[in-house]
Formats: structure tokens, C-alpha cells, sequence
């Protein structure tokens, strides 16, 4: 079961909650893209669905030692593989 | 280009790394709001002494990079690249260095005149992350000063850096970003066809914008260049703020 | 411009035309090299300890985004804010109010004594002084501790999880979730809550918050809700719980302003401001303790002053302007005030109001505080030496005219969604560097507020 997880891709959207995910592609473009690049959301970059906000979208993840807030509308557009840590 | 009689010191970095107490904490009361020759942007700057020197530090406002995404960021790349600060210092956090070391390569691709002021080191520790400062000094290739900027603590020491740095007393040598094979190799051509402008700008900077056919940033040397006029609006928050095309 | 000379411009053009022929790395290709070296520098000089603490910022963030007790620490915080402002600006403002009224004795004195023309001593004394005297006594001390109430709570790190919190909502609206900063903000001054819609990126989003800034009552408008429903709202005057009930009357207000912007927000988004959502992407920085001294001094200087000076620069003229209307007479021995008031009349009976009402909103267009005044000063004919020094001679007095408690509810309606003040108009023009929409943000809310006022008319029984 959590071998076959290892190599699924999910969109980040659909992380559970306090699980780990590395960022695979990042499937947006534009000024969004862009943004999201400078604040290190790069393909490899290990992220972790931290916690949500009271109604349930924005939430919040954990990447580089930071907490970003982001929409369920962008999250579904990065794909992470399932990982460790 | 400046001489040291007045030099000049712009302080850059992320937005939440107490970049502003940091400015403070430098400059205490000497500060003003002016502007700056040629554009329409109100930056606070204020100034402090050492050594008979007197600095004038300019707060850039907070970026996550240097790309120019925003007019925040086109400012602070701007100021960095044409007002030709003799230091650049980048503030960083150090509870999220990797984060943060974002905003300092890309200051170190343009400029090696850079002092990396690694603040909240207080917090840092409480979190139980050790980050050693000679290690990153080392590595960048610049010097980088831990500091506590609320309780004042390296600040002497910053003071010191930027003065040794903007004298030529500490030469930098920045440790350069390796890119792709096939990236560093069309660099390499473009970097040596470059090389006239290199007191200027950094060809290798220059480069990679051509490289990627960002263009926005000819016009501020070709003067016919007006393949892109998206970038020529470039305000500060401060200032009033247009932004086509809503408000047009 | 960066000069270059002829060799170097030849090498710049040579190189632009090399690199339109070499193949283009993708964006993402040269953020991934940078990350990748910012982590290889990190992991080498960073090393991580285990530490046996507790994690204070998940447990904080764990409480206040919580969907239990999100929503209701962010209400308590809220009320203790305005609680806070209400209670602490009473004192301090009948101070300032007392010291005034003792410059004004001296400042006639001043002018008898040099034996100055009496429509002089009018103009400057009971026009100009008067009216910056009020609004100095009136906005500066709720302004001085608002602002830095709202400030230590940016220092703290809180306010990015009230945006994260509240987003769903805008999102439904089509606007995004910092508009609850700058909402925040309005409530101290609606210009200085125009000024922080620039935290908004996206302009169609940052002018949706622009736009509907007013609807969240300024300190400047606070006295008069407070007031007219402490008279006419609060039961009996003189009853216990009269404070309570006109406290619950002004937060059921400040709700209405909050959903009169949902509204409205939401009709932009579908009509006028049409467009793509932009996306909501926020740092919720770490919790840190605030640092109050550099708070007070970054508060009082950037913010209380300077919407301060603003407000009495406007203040000055429309005293003036004011004091000339009431004191004018025309032909017919009516004074300008009273003629342009009757000519109004018409239209307010329409909303339930009456023609000095009305005209008071618009020469207190300047600030909102003097709307007050104004009416009493029309009311009293231009006699403003019998001013009403008690709540309950102000009741008096307007009751005299006509006031029911309805009067007073469709007052405090329109005063929380009519037109925006002058200095909030003044930088909405120069945020926007648009007249037309600093039109829009003047006639959308005048015309929410008329259509409100015109049916409530209709609908409620006189009371």
C-alpha cells in the first residue's frame, strides 16, 4: 500500500494532511508561475500540507522552512509524487 | 561612479526577514524619504558613520527575487543595477536561510560588492538550527554577519563588513550559480561577447537575460529599444501607483 | 538610462542577436539551478539540533486557524480592539475638547482686543478653529490607539492568518482574501485603508477593495453612530443597560458594513469588474513577539499624523465654508445654508431624512465628523452659541425637529454607506490615477445608500 503510494502523482490539492510530497511540475503559467518559482516551489522541492483554514480553503504548506498559503485553484496545478519526511 | 566620500549601501532582501529593523537599527533617527535621480520612486534612506565614513543606506523594498515580476522587484533590481551601490547588503533569516540564499545569488550574479547580514539568529537557535556563518561566508563568497538586529547585536560587526567590503579592504569573489551544460556553454559565448560592459553590469548577468530572451531590460541602454514597454512604469508602493490597465 | 559608449553598445547588440540564435533554457530551468545551489549552501552550513520544546507557532496556528475557534478568537480580538479604542479615546478627548474650548475664549479675546470686524472673528474663531478643534478632539485620540492596536497585531504575525482565515469568503465574492487587511485598516481611516489595498497584486482585486473600502465605518464616523444610538437606539437614556444595547446597535451596524462589502464586492466582480480571479498566494510568517516601542513611534508618525494632517487640511475650508453658508443671507433674509437645505428637502423626505441631514453629508464631506455638528449648527440657524452640551439636550434638540428613532436609523444607514470622505476620495484618485473611477467609488455607494434608505422608508413604520 505505501509502496504503491511512493509513485503516485496527486495534484498538491489532494495531499492528506501532514503528509509529505515532492514537487514533480508545476503546471501553471504566468505572473502565477513565476511567483510561485521565486518562493522555491520548484520540481524536487519537498513540500508538506500543514494545515487549513477554517473553511477548509486556502492552505497552508510547509516548504523550505516557510508556511505558504495557497488556494485549492493553484494547488491542483502542482503535481507531487508521494514521499518521505 | 560613487567615491567613497559618499558611499552608498542598499539594503535588500525578503519580505519578514526584519529587514526594516535591520534599517533601523543601522541608521537609528537619520533617516529621510527622497528621490531617486531619474525615477519617480520614494525609497526611505537613512545614514550611519564608521570609521569617518559616512554610509548612506537605502531600504530597498522587501522581494522574494530579482526578477523584475513586480515594480517592488524592478525597483530593487533596478536600484541595484544602475544607481551602482558600492555594498549591497541582503538580509536574510536565518530560520529559512535556503529560502532566503534565493535573493542572494541573484544579488551576487549582479554585483560582488554584497554583505549577507543573517538576522533572527536568536530564533534561530530556539528552533535548534546551528548555522554557521564562516561555513556560509565561505561558500557564497562574501561575508555574512550574524545578527540580532532587535537587541543590536553584530551590528558593529555589519558596520564593519560594509565599510571593509565598500573600501576594497575584503575582496569578494562570489561563488557562481552552475547552470545546465548546455546553458553554461551558450554563456560562455555570450559572456565573452559581453566583456566591454564589464565595469558596468556583469556580462555573465547579461547574458542570462538575453539567454532568456528577457529584453525588458535593454531599453535602460538602447534608447530606440522599445520592444518592451511593460517594465517602464516602475513605481514604488510610496508613490502613486498606476497600473495599467484598470486604471487607465 | 545607463550611457554606453559606441564599442560597448556594437557588443550588446552583437551578443542580442547571438542570443536569439542559441536555444532558450525555460525560466524553471534556471530558478531549479538557483534553489538547487541556495540548498546545496544550506544544508552546509546549516544543521539542524533536535530540540525537546515545544512548537509554540503550530500550536498558535493550530488555535487561531482553527475551524472551531478561528472565527470566533478573531471576533474577540476585534471587539477588544474597538472596545479598547472607544473606552480609551473618552478621556483624552474631552481633554482635548476642554483645552479647544479654552483656546477659543483666548483666541476671541485676541480678537476683540485688536478690535477685529466681527465677520472676521465668525470666519476663523466659529468657522475654521471650530471645526479643526472638533475634528482634532474627536479623531485624534481613537485614531492614536487604533493604529497601534492594529500595528502591534501586523508586528505579531497575526494579521496573514485573518487574510488566510477569511479568503473562502472573498473568494466567493471574486475578490481576495487581503481584503480583510485592508477592511481592518478602513476602520481606522478609510484612506488609510485605500492606501493598503496596494498589498493587493492584482489590480481588478486591489480595485474591488478600493471601491468598497467605505463600507466599513472610520473612526471618523464611529462617534456618530455611537452617539445616535446611545439617544435613540439605546432604550431609555437613562436606563442601565442603554450602553449595551447601543453598543450591540453600532456592532450590528459594523456587520451590515461588512456585508453591504461581500455584496457589493461580489456585484463588481460580475459587472463592472469582470475577470479572471487572480491567485492567493501568502507567507504566513512566523509569530513574533511585537516590538512595542518601534510599534508606538511607526504608528503615531506613519499613520495617526499623517491621516491627521489630511483630515485638517480639509477640515479648515469646509469650517470656513460652512460658517459662510450659515451667516450669508440672501434677499429674502433666509441665510444660503437654510435655502439650499429647503431645496433639498424634498428629495430627503423621500429617505426619510430631512434637507439639513442631507446637506450636512455633503458639506461633511471633508470629514466625516462634522456631519453632526453641521446638523445642529443648521438646526440652530447659525446661532451656534446655544450648542448642546449633553446627550440629552442633543436628543432635545433634534427630537424638536422631527427626529423619531427611525430618523436616527436611516441616519447611521447612510452615514455607514454613503459616499467616501474627501480624503479618502483624494487617494482613491491617487491610488488609481483614474477620475472615473474615483466617480464610481463617490456615486456607488451614494446611490447603495439612497436605494436603501428610500425603501427602509417605504417598508418601516414610523417609530
Amino acid at each position: 500500500m505505501a509502496a504503491a503510494n511512493q509513485d503516485t502523482i496527486i495534484p498538491l490539492s489532494l495531499l492528506p494532511n501532514d503528509s509529505w510530497g515532492e514537487i514533480v511540475a508545476v503546471e501553471i503559467m504566468g505572473p502565477v508561475k513565476r511567483r510561485l518559482l521565486d518562493l522555491g516551489l520548484v520540481p524536487g522541492t519537498k513540500i508538506q500540507f500543514a494545515f487549513s483554514s477554517p473553511l477548509g480553503d486556502p492552505r497552508a504548506y510547509r516548504v523550505r522552512g516557510t508556511l505558504l498559503a495557497l488556494r485549492a485553484n493553484e494547488a491542483q496545478s502542482i503535481m507531487v509524487r508521494r514521499s518521505e519526511q | 561612479m560613487n567615491n567613497l566620500k559618499h558611499p552608498i549601501v542598499a539594503l535588500s532582501g525578503n519580505p519578514n526577514t526584519g529587514k526594516s529593523t535591520v534599517f533601523n537599527a543601522l541608521t537609528g533617527l537619520n533617516q529621510h524619504t527622497g528621490n531617486w535621480p531619474g525615477k519617480t520612486v520614494t525609497l526611505a534612506a537613512g545614514t550611519f558613520a564608521w570609521q569617518n565614513t559616512t554610509f548612506t543606506v537605502v531600504d530597498l523594498p522587501g522581494t522574494y527575487s530579482l526578477f523584475a515580476n513586480s515594480p517592488d522587484e524592478e525597483v530593487a533590481r533596478d536600484f541595484i543595477l544602475f544607481e551602482l551601490p558600492d555594498v549591497t547588503v541582503v538580509v536574510v533569516d536565518a530560520t529559512c536561510l535556503e529560502r532566503n540564499l534565493n535573493l542572494v545569488l541573484q544579488v551576487l550574479e549582479i554585483t560582488p560588492k554584497t554583505v549577507v547580514c543573517v538576522n533572527l539568529m536568536d530564533e534561530a537557535q530556539r528552533q535548534g538550527l546551528v548555522v554557521d556563518t564562516d561555513k556560509l561566508a565561505t561558500e557564497l563568497g562574501v561575508p555574512a554577519i550574524p545578527c540580532v538586529a532587535r537587541s543590536g547585536k553584530g551590528l558593529a560587526a555589519l558596520k564593519k563588513a560594509i565599510f571593509n567590503v565598500a573600501t576594497g579592504r575584503i575582496a569578494t569573489s562570489p561563488r557562481p550559480i552552475r547552470y545546465d551544460p548546455n546553458i553554461e556553454i551558450a554563456l560562455a559565448v555570450l559572456t565573452k561577447e559581453l566583456s566591454p560592459l564589464a565595469p558596468l553590469l556583469s556580462p555573465r548577468w547579461l547574458a542570462l537575460r538575453l539567454l532568456e530572451q528577457d529584453e525588458s531590460i535593454l531599453q535602460h541602454f538602447l534608447p530606440e529599444d522599445k520592444t518592451s514597454t511593460s517594465s517602464l512604469v516602475m513605481q514604488h508602493p510610496s508613490t502613486t501607483k498606476k497600473v495599467a490597465p484598470w486604471f487607465s | 538610462m545607463v550611457q554606453l559608449n559606441s564599442s560597448q553598445t556594437a557588443a550588446l547588440q552583437q551578443a542580442r542577436q547571438l542570443a536569439a540564435n542559441l536555444p532558450a533554457p525555460s525560466h524553471d530551468q534556471v530558478v531549479c539551478s538557483i534553489f538547487d545551489t541556495a540548498q546545496t549552501i544550506a544544508e552546509q552550513s546549516v544543521k539542524k539540533m533536535p530540540t525537546s520544546k515545544i512548537n509554540w507557532q503550530e500550536r498558535l496556528d493550530h488555535v487561531l486557524t482553527s475551524p472551531i475557534l478561528g472565527f470566533p478568537v478573531m471576533m474577540v480580538l476585534l471587539v477588544i480592539v474597538f472596545w479598547l479604542t472607544l473606552e480609551g479615546a473618552n478621556y483624552p478627548s474631552e481633554l482635548l475638547s476642554t483645552l479647544f474650548n479654552l483656546g477659543e475664549g483666548a483666541l476671541s479675546a485676541l480678537f476683540i482686543r485688536l478690535k477685529a470686524p466681527l465677520w472676521l472673528h465668525g470666519l476663523i474663531v466659529l468657522g475654521i478653529y471650530r471645526t479643526t478643534a472638533w475634528v482634532v478632539a474627536v479623531m485624534l485620540p481613537p485614531m492614536a490607539i487604533f493604529f497601534p492596536l492594529f500595528t502591534l497585531l501586523e508586528d505579531l504575525g497575526y494579521l496573514p492568518r485573518v487574510a488566510f482565515n477569511l479568503d473562502r469568503l472573498f473568494q466567493w465574492a471574486g475578490a481576495h482574501g487581503k481584503q480583510a487587511l485592508t477592511m481592518c485598516m478602513g476602520f481606522g481611516c478609510n484612506a488609510a485603508g485605500v492606501i493598503a489595498c496596494r498589498i493587493i497584486e492584482s489590480p481588478r482585486e486591489r480595485l474591488v477593495a478600493i471601491l468598497t473600502n467605505t463600507f466599513v465605518p472610520c473612526n471618523g464616523r464611529f462617534p456618530t453612530l455611537i452617539t445616535l444610538s446611545a439617544i435613540f437606539l439605546g432604550g431609555t437614556l437613562y436606563s442601565s443597560n442603554s450602553g449595551l444595547s447601543a453598543s450591540l446597535a453600532v456592532l450590528v451596524l459594523v456587520i451590515i458594513g461588512i456585508g453591504t462589502t461581500f455584496a457589493i464586492s461580489w456585484l463588481l466582480n460580475r459587472t463592472l469588474l469582470k475577470g479572471v480571479p487572480s491567485a492567493f498566494i501568502l507567507e504566513l510568517p512566523p509569530y513574533r513577539p511585537p516590538q512595542v516601542i518601534r510599534v508606538l513611534i511607526r504608528s503615531v508618525f506613519d499613520r495617526t499624523i499623517h491621516v491627521l494632517i489630511r483630515a485638517v487640511v480639509w477640515a479648515v475650508p469646509a469650517g470656513a465654508l460652512t460658517w459662510i453658508l450659515a451667516n450669508i443671507h440672501l434677499g429674502s433674509g433666509a441665510t444660503v445654508l437654510s435655502t439650499a437645505a429647503n431645496s433639498l428637502n424634498g428629495f430627503a423626505q423621500w429617505l426619510g431624512l430631512d434637507g439639513y441631514i442631507l446637506l450636512a453629508f455633503f458639506l461633511g464631506l471633508p470629514a466625516n465628523e462634522i456631519v453632526l455638528p453641521i446638523v445642529v449648527m443648521g438646526y440652530l440657524a447659525g446661532n451656534a452659541l446655544l450648542w448642546p452640551d449633553t446627550l440629552s439636550e442633543l436628543q432635545q434638540l433634534l427630537v424638536a425637529h422631527g427626529w423619531t428613532a427611525k430618523t436616527a436609523l436611516l441616519v447611521m444607514l447612510f452615514s455607514l454607506l454613503h459616499f467616501p470622505c474627501s480624503t479618502t476620495l483624494w487617494t482613491i484618485k491617487k491610488e488609481t490615477g483614474s477620475t472615473l473611477w474615483t466617480a464610481v467609488a463617490f456615486l456607488l455607494p451614494l446611490m447603495i445608500a439612497c436605494t436603501v434608505l428610500f425603501i427602509l422608508n417605504i417598508l418601516l413604520p414610523s417609530l
